[in-house]
């Protein structure tokens, strides 16, 4: 997991696109405007379980991908950052409670990333 | 960009398709997932526990084995439109069709033990047999909630272990203390189960 999300930064990400493009010219055409901010597994994985529910606090987030604090707060955050999801923190008791949910955003990126990945293997199929 | 390239060769490249075909899957198992996760209405379990206790105090007082029954049987129709309520609004907060896939696949395992259930006890009120109605009800609740469950949270198929336990016990219990089993199955049970789920996953 570690090693894909290190793909998002700029330098690997390159190299991994131009390493795909230079593969199949169906990576050609996608690849480029592939939403990399989903693309990676654990945030996908947060876009995901949110599509489906209303909203998820922090800890079932954390129970649902098996992940720790820091990595899901990271990811979390980065799509917080980019409008896919919003944050609102309270207070259950004394308990600070933080829930998600996915911004209209966030669920056209979803979509669009499926539409993508149908498109991918439709091609490859046509080929 | 004058960046220096690598200078281990590239992993051998994974076929697009495939790997366009991985993440879908992915995305569809976080989502069955993360539906399954909350399908399974906490406060609905509560509020059929509640009105099992009630139906409990009611059959108590009911002096032929016949009226008793049937107020058990109009409590199981009562829990069922619950069931059916929470699970649907829950749904439908959620916003999106796919949480009928878990809640289906909970419905077409639960659905046949239920059937069962219901034929065994018209055969068992034509041959007079109402002691063991209550313990096969629990059993074979606690088996469609075993099987339903075992695609859910695991307290879901545990609360259906304990029903199955309870009904055994039932089976060979006399038949003053049946109300009571019913009590503590689909009341108790219910209650502190639905409080649990509802704390610990929300709804």
């Amino acid at each position: 997991m570690a090693a894909k999300s290190g793909a998002y930064r700029t330098g690997e990400g390159e190299r991994e696109e131009r390493a795909k493009r230079s593969t199949t010219h169906v990576a050609e055409s996608s690849a480029t405007n592939l939403d990399r901010l989903i693309h990676e597994r654990t945030r996908l994985a947060i876009v995901s379980a949110l599509a489906v529910n209303k909203s998820l606090t922090f800890s079932e987030l954390k129970q649902l991908l098996r992940a720790t604090d820091g990595n899901l707060s990271v990811h979390a955050r980065k799509l917080e950052d980019a409008g896919y999801v919003s944050c609102s923190k309270s207070f259950d008791g004394r308990m600070p409670k933080t829930e998600y949910a996915l911004s209209a955003a966030g669920r056209r990126a979803l979509e669009k990333y499926l539409s993508h990945m149908e498109a991918l293997i439709h091609a490859t199929r046509e080929k | 960009m004058a960046l220096p390239e690598p200078l281990r060769r590239p992993a051998p490249p994974v076929s697009i398709d495939d790997h366009a075909r991985d993440n879908l899957r992915f995305i569809r198992e976080t989502m069955e997932r993360a539906a399954s996760f909350t399908a399974v209405p906490g406060w609905g379990g509560v509020a059929m526990g509640i009105t099992a206790l009630g139906a409990a105090a009611i059959a108590a007082r009911q002096t032929s084995p016949s009226a008793w029954l049937l107020t058990w049987i109009a409590e199981a129709f009562v829990a069922i439109g619950i069931a059916c309520w929470t699970t649907y609004s829950k749904a439908r907060l959620a916003g999106t069709p796919l949480v009928t896939g878990p809640a289906r696949r909970f419905a077409y395992s639960f659905a046949p033990p239920l059937f069962v259930g219901g034929l065994l006890t018209i055969l068992h009120l034509r041959t007079h047999e109402i002691g063991i109605i209550p313990g096969q009800w629990l059993m074979l609740y606690g088996a469609g909630v075993v099987t339903g469950g075992a695609f859910s949270i695991r307290i879901v198929p545990l609360m259906g272990l304990c029903f199955m336990v309870l009904g055994a016990v039932a089976l060979f219990s006399p038949w003053t203390w049946q109300n009571a089993f019913l009590a503590a199955g689909f009341g108790a049970l219910h209650i502190i189960f639905g409080a649990v789920i509802a704390r610990k996953y929300g709804g």
